[in-house]
């Protein structure tokens, strides 16, 4: 009778012997983990434009003068991008199956993230510190 | 002649899509559209950063109808990708899959986007 398998790996994980990544829950969790802080976050946004709708632009200027306000931004636009990233990664995954097409639409998707992400924050600071 | 009355499987043109269904897609469809909103919220952000002409530049645009109808899109493809995301991080600690309770937060989810929606654009009318 053949012993039990002793672990969760499967015999082609075992041949290769690399053991497990240990990513396998990552993508999910930080997607849950961003998921329920932009919970808050996003309602604090809503709040937030809602109380700007057709605000000058010294009256913009003074909100993001006030440390709360700009700490919320700026995690809020840590929270929604990384989300992003994550959410547009598993569409991507679903419906593009060439291997080069796949990782160049993936590497795409992740520069514009951190681009426009990088943009939205350097401007809350920009308007926080006044320059 | 063989059974005639037998139903047909259905067809994509005539299968009544379940309201989980609908609820699924349009979790997907409105995260792609919100993903595509940031760029509309950078560009405000940015614009208020650049100084007063180009922020008057971007509330023009923002305040005009289109802009509106595309600020309107956007409240509640946010309102409804969180009220359905709730649902989700239900659903990820094991409660509610139910048939009855599915079909059930899916309809709670919308009417609650709506509501939600629409209560944000009358308190932003109110301000403005």
């Amino acid at each position: 009778m053949a012993k039990p398998h002793k672990t969760m790996n499967t015999p082609l994980k075992r041949v290769r012997g690399l053991g497990s990544a240990r990513g396998g829950t990552h993508h999910f969790w930080i997607q849950r983990v961003t998921a329920v802080a932009l919970i808050p976050l996003s309602l604090l946004l809503m709040c937030t434009v809602i109380r700007l709708a057709g605000a000058d632009h010294a009256t913009v200027k003074a909100a993001f003068g006030n440390p709360l306000v700009a700490l919320l931004a700026l995690l809020t636009i840590l929270a929604a991008f990384w989300h992003f990233k994550l959410g547009s990664q598993v569409i991507v995954e679903d419906y593009v199956h060439a291997e080069g097409a796949k990782l160049a639409t993936l590497l795409a998707i992740t520069f514009a993230i951190f681009v426009v992400g990088g943009i939205a924050a350097i401007a809350v600071l920009k308007l926080f510190f006044g320059a | 002649m063989a059974n005639v009355e037998r139903p047909l499987s259905p067809h994509l043109q005539i299968y009544r899509w379940p309201i989980t269904m609908v609820l699924s897609i349009l979790h997907r469809v409105t995260g792609v559209g919100l993903g595509l909103g940031t760029l509309l919220l950078t560009w405000w952000l940015a614009a208020a950063a650049a100084g007063p002409e180009h922020y008057a530049t971007a509330q023009a645009v923002l305040g005009s109808w289109f802009g509106r109808l595309v600020l309107f899109g956007f409240t509640w493809a946010l309102f409804l990708h969180l009220c359905n995301g709730i649902r989700h991080l239900f659903w990820d600690m094991g409660y509610g899959y139910e048939i009855k309770t599915a079909d059930r937060t899916a309809w709670i989810a919308l009417a609650a986007s709506l509501v939600l929606t629409i209560l944000a654009f009358a308190l932003a009318y109110f301000w403005y």
